[in-house]
C-alpha cells in the first residue's frame, strides 16, 4: 500500500479526537505531549513506515516501538487501537480500574506496548539494549529472524541487514533532561546500531514551563551529533508529509550503512521534530498548563468542534 | 568460652573460593549448553568476572561504561530480543544505582532481567562503607516479580547462577569478593549445592537447641559458631536460607519448632534482610506466641555503614563473626 497524506491526516484527526475523549473521560492523564506527538504516530503506525501486524504480536521481523514518553500513553493507545491492536470502544476505560489502559503503558497487560514505560530515560535505553539484541540474533542466523543469506549480507556481521527489525524510540525533550538518555546514546553510538531511530518531540515545554526556562537541553541536534548520531531535524512535526520524508530517509540512509557494513560504520538516528505542545486544540496550544490536565466536559465539547467532530 | 580459631588453615587445609568467581564461568558453561545468554557489565567486568563470557564470546559481552542505569535497561532490552540477561557490576551500583530501573523496567515489565552483582556486603573490606553495600537484599526482597538467591560459597552460586539462568523473570543473585571456605561439595546428595532450588534452605548442620538462620559468608561463620557451642554442649542447627525470596518456610518452621530458639545471619543491614524474612515469618504463625521460647536474635549490620579493614577485623567490629554469633546464643 502506498503513502497516502490525506489517509494519514484523517488517521490523525480521528486519534486526536479520542485523545481528548479518553483524558476527559478519565479525569486525568497528559493532552499537550500527546496531540504534540499525533502525527509523528500517525506517520509511523498508518503512513508506511513501521512493519507490523497487529494479528501477529510475536512476529518476530516486525519493528519495534517504543514510547520512551510513557505518559503520552493515549497516544500510543489512540494508534494501537486504529491499527486494530483492540477495539477501540477500549480507549474509554483509559485509568480506570481494571483496564488494559494503564495510566503509563503497560507491556504486562495491552498487545501493541513492546515494553512498560512512565519513568523517563529508561525507554531510550531500553530500545538501544533491544537494537543490540535484533542485530545479535540476526547475526546469529537465529530462527527468530530467519536470516535469508542469499541477499545483503553484512560483512561485519554476517547478517543480513534488510532483515533486521528497526527500533523507534520517541522521547520528549523535556526527557533529554535525563541523564540516562546520554548513557544510552553514547553506548548505541558505540556499538553501531545503525536499527535504532531515536525520536524526539520537540515542543519546547514541560510540567514547570518552557525548557529553556528550567534546564535548557539546547541545541539538541549539535549534542547528539557530538554523541556521533546520525541527526536529521523534521521543522513541522504535524506536516505528515514533511514527517514521511523525514521518518524514510532516516530508514533508507541506515539501511545503506547496515548493508555496507564496516567500515562504514552505521550510526543510531536521531529525529528532531518541532511540534507545538497541544496541537490542534486551540486553548492547548503553547500551553505548559495543559501537560497534564483533563478537559472539563465544557472544554471537550469546544475542543471536539475545532477537530471537526 | 571457647577461643575461635580465626585461621584454620594452621591444622587443616580449607578450600576457599570467592562467590564471584562463579561467575563468568558459569555463563560460559550455561552458553555451551545452549541457553541465550548475554552479559551487561559497567566497567567492572574483571572483578565481576563477566570478562571471562567476553574472551570466549565477544559478541554476547556488553560493557556500557560506567554507566549502571543503562546497564540494567540495556539488558532489558536484549531480554525483549530472546536473550537472558545477567547484569553485573558492583552491589551497591548494580542494585542502588539503578534501582528505579530495576523497578519500574525490568520487575514490573516481568522481563527475563538476572540482576547478579559482586562484592555485595562488608566483605568487600578495604574499599570502605561507600562501596560495601547492606541494604540490597532489603531493596531487591521488596520489589514484586523479584526472587533473591544469596549464595554461600562458589558451589553454591554456580547453582544460583544456574536456577537464575533456568528461571523466567527476574532473579537477584547476591555475590562477593572475598574468598570464602568451600561448604557444599558433590560427593553425596546430601551435600551437593546442585539441589539448592528456588525456595528452598539447607540444613548444612543438624541441632536440638538452637537454630541458626544464616545466608552467604554468614554460613560459614555459623558453621563456625555451631563448633564453638558444641564444645560448651550447645547444639546448633544450622540452615542455609539460600533463597531468601522465595523462603523456604517449611524448613526454617520445622527447625525453629524443633529448638524454641533462632538467630539470625547475615552480612546485610538486620533492616529489611534475612532477618526481618525471618522475623516476619514466625510472628505471623498461628502458633507464633509459643513457637519461641527465647527472643529472636538478629545478627547482622546494625543501621550503620560500614568501613575499611580486613575481613577478620570487620568481622569483628559489626559482630558478624563466629565469636559474635557464639556470644548471642549463649546470651540467650
Amino acid at each position: 500500500m502506498a503513502f497516502n497524506a490525506e489517509q494519514v491526516r484523517q488517521r490523525a484527526l480521528k486519534m486526536r479526537r479520542d485523545i481528548v475523549d479518553m483524558i476527559t473521560e478519565a479525569g486525568s492523564g497528559h493532552p499537550g505531549g500527546s496531540l504534540s506527538a499525533t502525527d509523528i504516530m500517525a506517520t509511523l503506525y498508518f503512513g508506511e513506515v513501521l512493519n507490523y501486524d497487529a494479528n501477529n504480536l510475536t512476529w518476530q521481523e516486525r519493528d519495534r516501538f517504543i514510547l520512551s514518553k510513557g505518559h503520552a500513553a493515549p497516544v500510543l493507545y489512540a494508534a494501537l487501537a486504529q491499527a486494530g491492536y483492540f477495539d477501540r470502544k477500549e480507549l474509554a476505560t483509559l485509568r480506570k480500574f481494571g483496564s488494559r489502559l494503564q495510566g503509563h503503558p503497560d507491556s504486562r497487560k495491552l498487545p501493541g506496548v513492546e515494553v512498560s514505560t512512565g519513568s523517563l530515560g529508561q525507554g531510550i535505553s531500553v530500545a538501544t539494549g533491544l537494537a543490540a539484541g535484533l542485530k545479535l540474533a540476526a547475526a546469529n542466523g537465529d530462527s527468530a529472524t530467519d536470516v535469508d543469506s542469499s541477499t545483503d549480507t553484512d560483512p561485519s556481521t554476517g547478517a543480513n541487514s534488510s532483515k533486521i527489525p528497526f527500533v523507534y524510540a520517541l522521547l520528549g525533550d523535556g526527557e533529554l533532561q535525563e541523564g540516562q538518555v546520554w548513557e544510552a546514546a553514547m553506548f548505541a553510538a558505540q556499538q553501531k546500531l545503525g536499527n535504532l531511530i531515536a525520536l524526539i518531540d520537540n515542543n519546547n515545554l514541560q510540567i514547570d514551563g518552557e525548557l529553556a526556562e528550567v534546564n535548557s537541553p539546547y541545541s539538541i541536534e549539535e549534542k547528539f551529533k557530538a554523541f556521533n548520531w546520525q541527526v536529521l531535524t523534521c521543522k513541522n512535526g504535524h506536516d505528515v508529509e514533511e514527517i514521511k520524508a523525514v521518518l524514510d530517509e532516516a530508514r533508507e540512509r541506515a539501511l545503506k550503512a547496515l548493508a555496507q557494513g564496516e567500515p562504514s560504520s552505521p550510526a543510531p538516528t536521531v529525529i528532531v521534530f518541532n511540534t507545538v505542545k497541544g496541537k490542534g486544540v486551540s486553548f492547548m496550544e503553547n500551553k505548559a498548563d495543559w501537560h497534564g490536565v483533563a478537559p472539563s466536559k465544557e472544554q471537550k465539547t469546544q475542543a471536539l468542534e475545532e477537530l471537526g467532530a | 568460652m571457647a577461643e575461635l580459631k580465626t585461621d584454620k588453615t594452621a591444622d587443616q587445609k580449607i578450600e576457599k573460593k570467592a562467590t564471584r568467581a562463579a561467575y563468568g564461568e558459569t555463563l560460559i558453561e550455561l552458553l555451551n549448553e545452549g541457553i541465550d545468554v548475554v552479559a551487561v557489565d559497567a566497567d567492572l567486568s574483571g572483578s565481576t568476572t563477566t570478562a571471562k563470557l567476553a574472551k570466549v564470546a565477544p559478541e554476547r559481552h556488553f560493557n556500557v561504561g560506567i554507566a549502571e542505569q543503562n546497564m540494567i535497561c540495556v539488558a532489558a532490552g536484549l531480554s525483549l530480543a530472546g536473550k537472558t540477561a545477567f547484569t553485573g557490576s558492583f552491589a551497591v551500583f548494580g542494585t542502588g544505582r539503578a534501582y528505579d530501573q530495576i523497578r519500574n523496567t525490568v520487575c514490573y515489565a516481568q522481563l527475563n532481567v538476572k540482576i547478579a552483582p559482586t562484592h555485595a556486603g562488608i566483605s568487600v573490606c578495604a574499599d570502605g562503607g561507600s562501596h560495601q553495600m547492606v541494604e540490597d537484599i532489603a531493596l531487591m526482597r521488596a520489589l514484586p516479580n523479584m526472587r533473591v538467591l544469596v549464595p554461600a560459597d562458589y558451589p553454591s552460586a554456580k547453582a544460583a547462577l544456574r536456577l537464575a539462568a533456568q528461571t523466567s523473570g527476574p532473579v537477584y543473585v547476591r555475590m562477593g569478593r572475598s574468598n570464602v571456605p568451600i561448604i557444599y561439595d558433590d560427593s553425596s546428595p546430601v551435600t551437593t549445592a546442585s539441589t539448592l532450588n528456588l525456595g528452598t534452605a539447607r540444613v548444612v548442620r543438624e541441632g536440638s537447641d538452637v537454630t541458626l538462620v544464616a545466608c552467604g559468608v554468614e554460613v560459614d561463620q555459623a558453621l563456625q559458631a555451631a563448633e564453638l557451642l558444641a564444645a560448651d554442649g550447645v547444639s546448633a542447627e544450622v540452615i542455609d536460607a539460600f533463597s531468601i525470596k522465595p523462603l523456604d518456610e517449611k524448613t526454617i518452621l520445622e527447625s525453629v519448632r524443633k529448638t524454641g530458639a533462632v538467630v539470625t545471619c547475615e552480612e546485610h543491614s538486620v533492616i529489611g534482610g534475612l532477618g526481618s524474612a525471618v522475623a516476619e515469618l514466625l510472628v505471623e504463625q498461628p502458633d507464633a506466641s509459643v513457637l519461641l521460647r527465647k527472643p529472636l536474635q538478629r545478627i547482622g549490620v546494625q543501621d550503620r555503614f560500614g568501613t575499611s579493614g580486613d575481613f577478620d577485623e570487620l568481622f569483628a567490629e559489626f559482630a558478624l563473626d563466629a565469636q559474635a554469633i557464639y556470644n548471642r546464643v549463649k546470651q540467650l
